[in-house]
């Protein structure tokens, strides 16, 4: 039997902190006090201009391969998760596979939003149970400052940009005990950006819109489901969870969720007050934040959840 | 068993942290209760666990008051505890 295995994680932030006091002294309408009640988020980073997602990956996948002790040559799929590809095409992930000077793995990108992450890894973790595939690399990653209507303030100060990766290996033992991805098309209004390009232009409006109430709802309700669902597919009870990593969109979700669970914010890994939410790059560096700073420990069980536009919703449990 | 306008005033006491003392029924929970956009939705969340129904988001924006949340439970509920 094989199993599929997180052998090492990387993550990267552009540029500098980015403070609720520093997007007041841009000209938005908006205080450090009402960001950091809502949100929790006090700062996010921003990709220079010439930075695109791939050069993001780029950095977050070399911490992981190092960190897993592989060579880029041995990396045999590439995976992004992002909603803010390079281009159109090709894909993020061969940009990605070209700049690691990989030429000879399986690359494509997976499109799910913030449940981006969870979505690539389940995928991966079926390749490489399937035998068909030893060593993956997995990404999320985005640059959504490009998607940001700064006139809108009620949404511009949620999001920052950044990636992060996982390297998934073959392996006699779990890994990853069990996965659940899930969809409802229905809500695909309440957090979009429903520009298309199209004539050598955009047609549509290309900034991200969101009804943050209903989508609070929504992902309050999913992520708690999700952990119920994906302890029981493993037969664990929840109290076996040693770390919930789940999508960094807001603090308000996250405490919400954990009371739920009856789960103590202590087992619950919260980097949005430093990253705001990255969307599909925000569940692997909230990981890679817990996995260096010693709090994830071998043999710990970790469940990552993400939520996101789509609607889509999903998680992964893992033994690390 | 406490009656619809003892439970409702127990979780809206819950959920924003305020004393049960100081919830009338006449209280917004905005302005007079300190709630907040994401506070309401979450209340509208624990009132659909406490009486085991949905609450249409629709329906959800006039419950402004704790009032209105006991009318709104009064008026939907075949299971009334």
């Amino acid at each position: 039997m094989i199993f599929s295995r997180i052998t090492g994680t990387g993550g990267h932030l552009p540029g500098a902190a980015v403070s609720n006091d520093d997007l007041v002294a841009r000209g938005i309408d908006t205080s450090d006090e009402w960001i950091a009640d809502r949100t929790g988020i006090r700062f996010r980073h921003f990709a220079s201009v010439q930075e695109n997602s791939s050069d993001l990956a780029l950095h977050a996948a070399r911490q992981a391969l190092a960190a897993a002790g592989r060579d880029a040559a041995e990396v045999d799929l590439v995976i992004v998760a992002t909603s803010t590809p390079d281009q159109v095409f090709p894909s993020t992930a061969c940009l990605l596979q070209h700049k690691l000077g990989n030429r000879t793995a399986a690359a494509f990108d997976v499109q799910a939003v913030c449940s981006g992450f969870v979505y690539a890894l389940t995928i991966a973790d079926k390749f490489v149970r399937s035998g068909s595939h030893r060593c993956a690399l997995v990404v999320g990653a985005e640059v959504f400052s490009r998607i940001l209507d700064w006139n809108d303030r009620g949404t511009c100060v949620l999001f920052g940009d950044g990636a992060g990766a996982v390297v998934l290996e073959a392996s006699a033992a779990p890994g990853i005990l069990s996965s659940a991805l899930h969809a409802d098309g229905h809500y695909h209004d309440i957090l979009s950006v429903p520009g298309q390009v199209c004539g050598g232009g955009v047609s549509g409006k290309p900034f991200l819109q969101m009804d943050g109430q209903a989508v609070f709802k929504f992902a309050v309700r999913v992520l708690g489901d999700t952990a119920v669902e994906l302890m029981a597919a493993a037969g664990l009870p929840l109290s076996a969870l040693d770390w919930l990593v789940p999508h960094q969109a807001n603090i308000r979700i996250l405490q919400s969720t954990a009371k739920r669970l009856e789960l103590p914010m202590e087992r619950v890994v919260t980097t949005v007050a430093e990253h705001g939410n990255t969307s599909a790059a925000s569940v692997p560096l909230a990981l890679d934040v817990a996995v260096r700073d010693g709090r994830i420990k071998p043999g710990n069980h970790v469940m990552l959840e993400g939520v996101g536009g789509g609607f889509t919703w999903g998680g992964v449990l893992l033994r690390f | 068993m406490e009656n619809i306008e003892q439970r409702v005033k127990k979780i809206v006491a819950e959920q924003l942290g305020v004393n049960e003392a100081e919830i009338k029924n006449e209280s917004s929970f905005v302005d007079d209760l300190g709630a907040d956009s994401l506070d309401t939705v979450e209340l509208v969340m624990a009132l659909e666990e406490e009486f085991e129904c949905e609450i249409p988001d629709e329906e959800a924006e006039k419950i402004t008051s704790v009032q209105q949340a006991i009318d709104y439970v009064n008026n939907h509920l075949a299971n009334k505890g």
